[in-house]
């Protein structure tokens, strides 16, 4: 555990990790009964062979995985997954993570300073002991910002007071990038639609196959229905419909929850399934 | 011996052998077999229908050419090893097409017999041979012609791929096989449930793929982990049997709402991630009240069927034909008429209609009628005005067909893509517009059947052969 309830996983995928570019994503299975769960990619070493994953606890599946050890293996860990982040010279670009997303905006980050960019970060989370990472992001930003609802670091609140932000340290954005929860990225995407910045999101709908056959993780973009495994997981923020994407990624809360009220998660017993609950 | 025919003539039964089958109310209740199989006494009896015809018209009728008299006259005598040899000379995987060709398109349409009584069972009986094999356990392997040095690439483990391996390892080839996901078999794992096709059977026509010495890597996303360039690098040849992608929604409102399914992601989350065993296996799915599955084909069915086994009150079939044109296989239209599904014909639906959370709670539809025939040679459906009505459900399954796989269509360079993302390739041998790509099976036709895959499947086998051992016509 990173920081409280975020986890970082690192596995050696060598397939993967070959091929692997920004903004790309893997599907994991944690046992051999377990969802197919998509996961954001934090960092990846290409000699090494691996791949470092940040994931937030919070239901089955992420709950087996924040059980593995050093050493483990997994049944499944396909990717790399979607299309890649468009690496370009922008200018000067202003990546926005929360929860994990402050960990999957890194290799893009990364892979944008490298063309060129001027780099900005704000890392967002409820509290000043959430954020991770700052060592990372003060090496390749120009300057990194901390956001926190409830003050303890950095500006006290969420991004809705982003364009005050950008006033007072004075970064003008030629692109937006954001990834984390999904209220998150959709506020953003509601604060810089009037700046008319051009913003990227990392959507994040449920899935199953991940390989453009089942069509779960399809949302609207500019009223034409995408896919998210296939046609992202980025789009352009300002043409998502957010509700529609909100009341989608419900459909499953009741039942995510069900195995934890059976038995505490997190437990030895319960990932072997020895409690006979 | 003239006199012993005739004496057999006379005997014949105009009726053929019914299949033994779980009765309706049980196996509405659980997701077993529904099919029981002959009996090798109901085996031999049906076997001996068949006229053994000189010209037989049912091998014209089958896309891989089985020498349908030869394997049912062994039947008949009880020879029933000899009857698997002479299926596997032509079909890989007996035991699934004994199961899901729809034969009364094919072999058992052009059946002789069948023009003054009910065609030979045939696909009974190729079930049954598979099964007896399999139950005797020894199965019998080809012989492995000497090793050739050179390797084939194959992205996909369905029906064409595990076709174009189990041809090609024969010959001498080494095989590795791509699969996307962490299981085997494709649509046959995926797609077509446990109750028309155990997964048993297909992990056993795996098992025997593999025992021919093909490897296969699964959890590999070919277009990702690697492109088809790249492995071109290291393969001699590769075949793309990627199968199906996206599924084709309506384009009616409201069809993004929570409650409605593609018939892929349904069935996906039933036979590839157990999700009928919630949760001992950690894939949820819904088990709603009243599911209206739109189709008529055999996704349709088996979604419908699939929605009474998760305990659903009722189980529509809305089609915008009548039941003549249900382009399903009959039997598999028995079964869901015998299960309770209920069929609503020539019914379309215009609208999802949800609360105010999200949820599907009902459908409006519009009558039909049928006019003149269209570009398919079916009647076309024409609304009825002012006909609209409400259907409540809680979930609606999308089952009007899918494209193909999109990833090899994106990530290869140089492939030439149909008008509807499929990948071009030629009829009579399976090339592609790449060198050294060929390609077969849903991911070139669209959604079709499995015996086509594997008839392309056998295609590409027999043409990469010829190319990589320079037995091609000079012009290429």
């Amino acid at each position: 555990m990173i920081v409280p309830n975020i986890h970082e996983l690192i596995v050696e995928a060598p397939n993967v990790a070959g091929s692997i570019k920004p903004g790309q994503f893997v599907i994991v299975r944690p046992t051999e009964q377990g969802e197919r769960v998509p996961l954001s990619v934090s960092d990846f070493d290409r000699k090494a062979g691996t791949i470092t994953t940040m994931f937030q606890e919070v239901g089955e599946s992420t709950s087996k995985l924040a059980l593995l050890k050093a050493g483990n293996e997994i049944p499944t860990f396909a990717g790399p997954l979607g299309v890649e982040s468009e690496i370009e010279n922008f200018g000067t670009v202003l990546l926005i993570g929360g929860c994990y997303g402050i960990g999957s905006i890194y290799p893009i980050a990364r892979a944008l300073k490298e063309a060129g960019n001027k780099i900005y970060v704000i890392l967002e989370g409820r509290s000043g002991y959430l954020i991770y990472w700052e060592k990372k992001y003060g090496e390749i930003a120009e300057k990194f910002v901390v956001l926190t609802r409830d003050g303890t670091r950095g500006y006290k609140d969420h991004v809705n007071r982003l364009s005050e932000i950008l006033e007072a340290e004075k970064i003008k954005p030629d692109r937006v990038i954001a990834n984390g929860c999904t209220f998150l990225m959709k506020r953003v995407s509601d604060e810089t639609r009037p700046m008319g910045i051009k913003t990227i999101v990392s959507m994040n709908p449920i899935m199953i196959d991940g390989t453009g056959m089942c069509g779960v993780c399809r949302l609207t973009v500019g009223g034409e229905t995408k896919f998210a495994c296939v046609d992202g997981p980025e789009f352009d923020a300002h043409l998502i419909d957010w509700d529609e994407f909100l009341q989608r990624r419900k459909t499953y809360n009741e039942e995510e929850t069900e195995p934890l009220r059976r038995s505490g998660s997190g437990t030895e017993q319960h990932m072997h399934h020895v409690c006979g609950a | 011996m003239a006199e012993e025919k005739k004496e057999k003539k006379k005997k014949i039964r105009p009726d053929r052998l019914p299949m033994p089958k779980q009765r309706p109310d049980e196996r509405v209740r659980n997701f077993d077999e529904v099919a029981l199989g002959f009996t090798p006494e109901l085996a031999i009896e049906e076997a001996l229908r068949c006229l053994q015809c000189k010209k037989p018209m049912c091998v014209t009728g089958c896309p891989v050419e089985i020498d349908i008299p030869g394997f049912i006259s062994c039947i008949a005598e009880g020879d029933f090893d000899g009857s698997i040899r002479i299926l596997k000379e032509k079909n890989a995987l007996p035991a699934v097409c004994g199961r899901v060709c729809p034969q009364e398109e094919q072999c058992e349409k052009l059946c002789v017999l069948g023009k003054k009584m009910e065609p030979v069972a045939i696909g009974r009986l190729e079930r049954f041979a598979a099964d007896y094999e399999a139950s005797q356990g020894k199965v019998e392997f080809p012989e492995i012609a000497k090793k050739t040095g050179k390797k084939i690439a194959i992205v996909g483990s369905g029906p064409a791929g595990i076709t174009v391996a189990a041809d090609l390892a024969a010959l001498g080839y080494d095989i590795t096989m791509f699969e996307a996901l962490h299981d085997a078999g494709g649509v046959l794992m995926y797609g077509i449930p446990e109750f028309r096709l155990p997964k048993a059977i297909v992990n056993r026509e795996v098992d025997y793929v593999r025992k021919l010495g093909v490897d296969i890597i699964l959890d590999y996303v070919v277009g990702r982990t690697r492109t088809v360039q790249h492995i071109l690098e290291e393969y001699d040849a590769v075949f793309v049997g990627s199968g199906a992608g996206l599924p084709w929604f309506l384009g009616i409102p409201g069809e993004n709402l929570n409650g409605v399914y593609s018939a892929n992601e349904y069935l996906t989350r039933v036979n590839l991630m157990k999700g009928y065993l919630f949760p001992e296996h950690d894939t949820p799915i819904k088990r709603p009240h009243k599911v209206a599955v739109v189709g008529g084909g055999n996704v349709a069915m088996d979604s419908a069927r699939t929605a009474l086994r998760l305990g659903a009150d009722e189980s529509h079939i809305v089609y915008r034909r009548s039941r003549e044109e249900l382009p399903a296989r009959l039997e598999e239209v028995e079964n869901a008429e015998e299960e309770g599904v209920i069929f609503d014909f020539l019914t379309l639906p215009t609208k999802c209609i949800g609360d105010d959370r999200g949820w599907l709670v009902g459908m409006e539809c519009l009558r039909m009628e049928l006019g003149e025939p269209d570009a398919s040679g079916r009647r076309k459906p024409i609304p009825i005005e002012g006909s609209e009505f409400i259907m409540e459900v809680d979930a609606m399954v999308a089952a009007i067909g899918n494209s193909p796989n999109p990833l090899i269509p994106q990530t290869t360079d140089g492939l030439e893509i149909g008008r509807k993302g499929n990948i071009e390739a030629d009829e009579t041998t399976g090339k592609t517009s790449l060198a050294k790509v060929w390609a077969g099976g849903d991911v070139v036709t669209g959604a079709a059947t499995v015996i086509n895959a594997m008839g392309a499947g056998r295609i590409a086998a027999r043409s990469i052969h010829e190319y990589l051992t320079g037995a091609e016509s000079s012009e290429e």
